[in-house]
C-alpha cells in the first residue's frame, strides 16, 4: 500500500464540487418551508420606542424577544449578545424581529414595511476613545522600564492602523431548521463549528443536548465569518420553526452578510523600541489596541492571539505588550483567519523596517541581528527547542524573489519613472492550535468506526470548508490503518451522530484532530492485531461478527512538556509555530496612486506537508486575502453603518489582480503532529500586509502606517 | 404581493432537454433553473452580476443568471454546470479542477468551470495573463486563483494533446 501523505491525491468531495452534485444549505427544500428575514436596527444606539408592522401579520410569522423560550444571548465566552434585542440596540443591523412566509417575496416585503421608532443615544464608534474595555493583557519579560536610556541606544516609535475586512465566502450564510417543545431543535447549515451552534440553541431554548441536533451542509467558504455567527442564524431559524411549527429557511443576500455579520477587527498599534546602534533590539514595548464592536463575541481570544504574536519571531530580553479589546457601537467584530495575529504583524513588520532605517541597517540585516535561535526564547517566555534558523529562511526567500538586485535596480529606475518599484519583506510565525491551555479545556474527541468490508468512517465535528479537512484527516487516517485512501470515508459532521473534536478554527484541524485521528486509527490496529492472519477486511468482518460494532476512539492529551500559565500569560503559548519568510515586489503609479502586486513569494517551514496541492492552495489562497486587506478591501462605515455592503463597492482581487504567488515549503517534521504536520491555515493571512506596506515604502518614500492602503490612502501618505 | 396571474408559460432548453415553466417575466432565470427545474449547481453569491456564481451559458455567451430575466432566456438554449459531464465521465474541465486543485469550497467551481469552458471556446490556447483576464468576473476567495489558472492550462493541454493524437 503505497502512502497517502505526501501525495497529491483528489480531494474526497471533489466531484461533486465539480459535477454541481455538492448539497449547500440553500440548495436543500423541505415540504412546507417557510423562508424567514431579519428585521434589524437602523441606528448604531438607542432604546426601542415603538414598531408598527405597516403589513397584515395575520399570515405571517413573527418572532420578537419575547417568544424566546430560553437565555435570550448568544452562548459564547460572555453571554452578552441578544438574538433578539427586546429594548436597548447597541449597533445597526441588531436584530429585532423575524419573519417567515411561505412566500420568500412576501417575506421581505413585509420586512420591509416594519417601521421601528427609536430614542436615538450617542454612539460611541471610535475605539481610541472607549473606555469600556471587553478584555486586556499586560505580557512582560525582563525590563523595560530601564532599557530605554544610555548612550548606545536608539528609540524608534511608530504608529499602525489595520481597517476591517470581509470574510467575504463567496456562499451567504444560512440556515435550515424544524424545531417544536416535543421533537426538539434540528439545524442544517453552513458553518465550521457545529458543537457551537448545538451549545448556543441549548441555551436558547432551553433544552437537554439530546433534544438539539446541528448538521453541517456543505459549505462555501468561512475564513472565520462562519466560526461564531452562525450560531445567531440558527436560533432566528429555530425561533421561527418553533413557534410556526413549519420548516423555515434563513438565507442571507450578500448586502445582509456584509452589513450584519461579523468583520476582522480594527487595530491600532503603538511601538516604542530600543534598539543598540549595532542593530540589536533591547527593549520592545507594545500598545495593541483591537474595536471589539458592540458585543464581545470571540475578541479576548483575538486579542490574545494578537498580543502573543506582537513581538514577532525575535529575542528581545526586554518586551511588554499591552493589550485591549474594547467596546464601541459598531456591529461585534469577530473571527477572520489568523484572529488578530495579522493585525499586530502588520504593525511590527512594518516597524522593524522604521527601526532599520533609524540604525542604518538593510530591513533583512536589521532582522538577521534579532532572529530568534534554538535556546532563546520568544515574548512568552517560550523556549525554543527545535533547531531554527529563521536567517536561512529569510535568505532563500530573498534569493527566490531576486531580492538583492531587484531593489537595487528599483531604487535606481525609481528616480526618473512615474511607476515607481519596490520589493518589501516580513519574517514572521503563527502558532497553531488553542492559544495556551486552549486545547486542554476542548478536551477534543474523534472516532473511527470499520465495517466489515474493511471500509472506515472518521466521526468529527470539524469541517470541510474548502480547506481539505476530508481529504487530510483521509490521509492521515489510511497512512495509520495501512489501508487505501479510497477506503476511508468522513461521515457528515452532525451533532447527533459524531463526537466533538473542537470547533475548525486556529490552524488546528490537522496538527490536532488529524493527531487525534492518527491514534485513534493506531488503536483500531491494535484492536485487530488479535486477529492474526487475517487481511484488515477479513479483521473488521471478523470482530463485527463477534462484537458486532468495530470503534476506536481518541481523546486529546497535550503533548509532553508544555505548560502555560494563564494568569501572568507566561509559558508555551503554542504546541508548535509555522515560520515565514514573504517577500513581494510592487509597482505604484505615482499619478493614480495605484499599486499593483507584480511578484509574490511565500517561503515557509510549516512540518511535513500532508498534501502538496492543498497546501499550496491554503497559502496561494490566505496570500490573496492578505493582498486584498493591505490595498482593496475597505469597510465603509457612516455613523456605524456598513455602507459599502455590496460585492460592486467591497473589492476583493480577481484573478487579474493578482501575480502569481510562488510558494516554497521548508519540511522540519513536527514530533507530535499527525505525519509530522505543523499547522497551516492562517499562516499566509499574516505576512503580505506588512511585505506590500515595506515595498510601497521603499518605492514611494511615503510614511504607510494603515491598511488597505487604497490610492486615496497613499496619496494622503505621500502629501505628509 | 406578486400576482399568480401574471405568470407566463416560456419553453427552455436545458442541457439538452425541453422544458416549459410557468413564471413571472422577470423573474430572474437563477431562480427559474435553481427552484423550478432544481439545477442547484447554479449558485447565488451577490445577486447583481458581481461574482459570476451563478453562470450559465445561454446561446453560446456565457452570462449571469441573477441578471438575466426569464423572458429574454424564452425559446434560448443554456448549459449549467449539471450538463457539462457524459453520465459519469466528467468533462476535460471538471476533471482538471479535480486533478489540480481547482476547487475549494467550491461554491465559486461550477461557475468557474463554465467561465474556463467559454473561455477556451474562445481562445483555445490562452496564456497564462489571458486566462486571468479571462475569468476576472469570477470571484474566488479560496484559492487566489492559482489553482484555477493550472486546471485551466491543463485543460487546455489535454486538449491539444487529444487533438495531436
Amino acid at each position: 500500500m503505497s502512502q497517502a501523505a505526501g501525495r497529491a491525491l483528489p480531494r474526497k468531495e471533489g466531484r461533486g464540487k465539480v459535477t454541481g452534485a455538492a448539497r449547500y444549505v440553500d440548495d436543500l427544500v423541505f415540504a412546507g418551508m417557510l423562508h424567514g428575514v431579519t428585521v434589524r436596527s437602523t441606528v448604531a444606539r438607542g432604546r426601542i420606542r415603538s414598531i408598527q408592522y405597516g403589513f397584515d401579520p395575520d399570515p405571517f410569522t413573527i418572532v420578537s424577544a419575547k417568544d424566546i423560550p430560553g437565555m435570550n444571548a448568544v452562548a459564547l465566552m460572555v453571554d452578552d449578545q441578544p438574538f433578539l434585542a427586546a429594548d436597548q440596540i447597541r449597533h445597526a443591523e441588531e436584530p429585532i424581529l423575524l419573519i417567515a412566509h411561505q412566500d420568500r417575496h412576501a417575506a421581505e416585503e413585509a420586512r420591509q414595511s416594519v417601521r421601528i421608532d427609536y430614542e436615538e443615544l450617542p454612539a460611541q464608534l471610535d475605539m481610541t476613545r472607549s473606555e469600556d474595555v471587553f478584555k486586556s493583557y499586560l505580557m512582560e519579560k525582563g525590563n523595560v522600564e530601564g532599557a530605554f536610556t544610555g548612550a548606545d541606544i536608539v528609540v524608534v516609535e511608530g504608529e499602525y492602523f489595520t481597517g476591517a475586512q470581509e470574510q467575504l465566502y463567496i456562499e451567504p450564510q444560512g440556515m435550515i431548521a424544524i424545531a417544536s417543545p416535543a421533537g426538539g431543535v434540528t439545524v442544517w447549515g453552513s458553518m465550521q463549528c457545529p458543537y457551537y451552534v448545538h451549545k448556543a440553541l441549548m441555551k436558547l431554548f432551553a433544552l437537554p443536548e439530546d433534544k438539539v441536533r446541528v448538521v453541517q451542509c456543505e459549505t462555501g467558504g468561512g475564513f472565520g465569518g462562519k466560526e461564531e455567527y452562525p450560531s445567531m442564524i440558527a436560533g432566528h431559524a429555530a425561533l421561527l420553526a418553533w413557534k410556526s411549527g413549519r420548516p423555515v429557511k434563513l438565507i442571507y443576500d450578500r448586502a445582509e452578510d456584509i452589513a450584519a455579520t461579523t468583520k476582522r477587527h480594527p487595530s491600532r498599534t503603538r511601538h516604542r523600541t530600543a534598539v543598540r546602534r549595532d542593530g540589536r533590539l533591547v527593549a520592545m514595548d507594545i500598545d495593541f489596541l483591537l474595536d471589539g464592536g458592540a458585543y464581545c463575541t470571540l475578541s479576548p481570544v483575538v486579542l490574545s492571539r494578537g498580543t502573543i504574536h506582537a513581538a514577532g519571531p525575535y529575542h528581545c530580553e526586554n518586551v511588554r505588550i499591552r493589550s485591549r479589546a474594547v467596546a464601541t457601537n459598531h456591529p461585534p467584530h469577530g473571527a477572520f483567519r489568523g484572529f488578530g495575529a495579522p493585525q499586530s504583524i502588520f504593525a511590527l513588520e512594518r516597524h522593524m523596517d522604521q527601526v532599520a532605517a533609524a540604525v542604518g541597517l538593510e530591513p533583512e540585516e536589521l532582522r538577521r541581528r534579532n532572529f530568534l535561535k534554538k535556546g532563546q526564547s520568544t515574548a512568552t517566555g517560550q523556549v525554543i527547542h527545535e533547531d531554527l534558523d529563521l536567517a536561512g529562511l529569510m535568505d532563500r526567500a530573498l534569493a527566490d524573489a531576486d531580492y538583492h538586485s531587484k531593489r537595487k535596480r528599483f531604487l535606481r529606475d525609481n528616480a526618473t519613472s512615474r511607476v515607481k518599484r519596490g520589493i518589501g519583506l516580513a519574517t514572521f510565525m503563527h502558532g497553531a492550535g488553542f492559544t495556551g491551555s486552549g486545547e486542554v479545556y476542548l478536551q477534543s474527541e474523534v472516532a473511527l468506526e470499520a465495517h466489515a468490508d474493511g471500509r472506515v468512517r472518521i466521526l468529527v465535528s470539524s469541517t470541510e470548508i474548502g480547506q481539505g479537512t476530508n481529504t487530510i484527516l483521509s490521509q492521515i487516517a489510511a497512512d495509520a490503518l495501512g489501508i487505501g485512501y479510497d477506503e476511508v470515508e468522513m461521515a457528515q459532521p452532525d451533532t447527533g451522530t459524531v463526537p466533538n473534536s473542537g470547533p475548525t478554527v486556529a490552524s488546528r484541524t490537522c496538527m490536532v484532530v488529524g493527531k487525534l485521528v492518527e491514534s485513534a486509527a493506531l488503536g483500531l490496529r491494535q484492536i485487530l492485531a488479535h486477529y492474526e492472519g487475517l487481511s484488515f477486511a477479513e479483521a473488521c468482518a471478523a470482530h463485527i461478527a463477534k462484537h458486532g460494532v468495530l470503534r476506536s476512539t481518541s481523546r486529546y492529551q497535550p503533548p509532553e512538556g508544555i505548560h502555560w500559565d494563564d494568569e501572568h500569560y507566561r509559558g508555551d503559548a503554542y504546541g508548535a509555530y509555522a515560520w515565514a519568510a514573504y517577500v513581494a515586489q510592487v509597482a505604484v503609479d505615482t499619478s493614480t496612486g495605484e499599486t499593483q502586486v507584480e511578484d509574490f513569494v511565500a517561503r515557509q517551514e510549516v512540518g511535513k506537508v500532508l498534501h502538496p496541492v492543498l497546501a499550496s492552495g491554503q497559502i496561494e489562497g490566505g496570500v490573496a486575502q492578505g493582498i486584498g486587506w493591505a490595498l482593496y478591501e475597505e469597510v465603509v462605515y457612516r455613523a456605524g453603518r456598513v455602507v459599502n455592503g455590496q460585492m460592486t463597492n467591497y473589492i476583493m482581487p480577481t484573478a487579474a489582480d493578482l501575480p502569481s504567488i510562488r510558494v516554497f515549503f521548508e519540511e522540519t517534521p513536527y514530533a507530535d503532529g499527525p505525519g509530522g504536520a505543523k499547522g497551516i491555515g492562517e499562516l499566509p493571512m499574516d505576512g503580505p500586509a506588512p511585505a506590500i506596506l515595506n515595498a510601497v515604502a521603499q518605492a514611494t518614500g511615503a510614511a504607510v502606517n494603515r491598511v488597505p492602503l487604497t490610492p486615496e490612502k497613499l496619496m494622503e501618505a505621500a502629501d505628509d | 404581493m406578486i400576482d399568480e396571474r401574471e405568470r407566463m408559460t416560456f419553453r427552455l432548453r436545458v442541457n439538452g432537454g425541453e422544458h416549459e415553466v410557468r413564471a413571472w417575466p422577470m423573474e430572474r432565470l437563477l431562480d427559474v433553473l435553481r427552484l423550478q427545474l432544481n439545477l442547484t449547481g447554479v449558485k447565488e453569491g451577490c445577486g447583481e452580476g458581481e461574482c459570476g456564481a451563478c453562470s450559465v451559458i445561454l446561446d453560446g455567451q456565457l452570462v449571469n443568471s441573477c441578471l438575466i430575466p426569464v423572458l429574454q432566456a424564452e425559446g434560448c438554449t443554456i448549459v449549467t454546470i449539471e450538463g457539462l459531464a457524459m453520465g459519469d465521465t466528467l468533462d476535460a474541465m471538471q476533471q482538471a479542477f479535480v486533478d489540480e486543485g481547482g476547487a475549494q469550497c467550491g461554491i465559486c467551481t461550477p461557475g468557474m468551470i463554465l467561465a474556463a469552458v467559454d473561455l477556451l471556446r474562445r481562445n483555445p490556447s490562452p496564456d497564462e495573463a489571458q486566462i486571468r483576464e479571462g475569468l476576472a468576473g469570477n470571484l474566488c476567495r479560496c484559492t487566489g486563483y492559482a489553482r484555477i489558472v493550472a486546471s485551466v492550462m491543463s485543460a487546455a493541454h489535454a486538449r491539444e494533446a487529444r487533438k495531436n493524437q
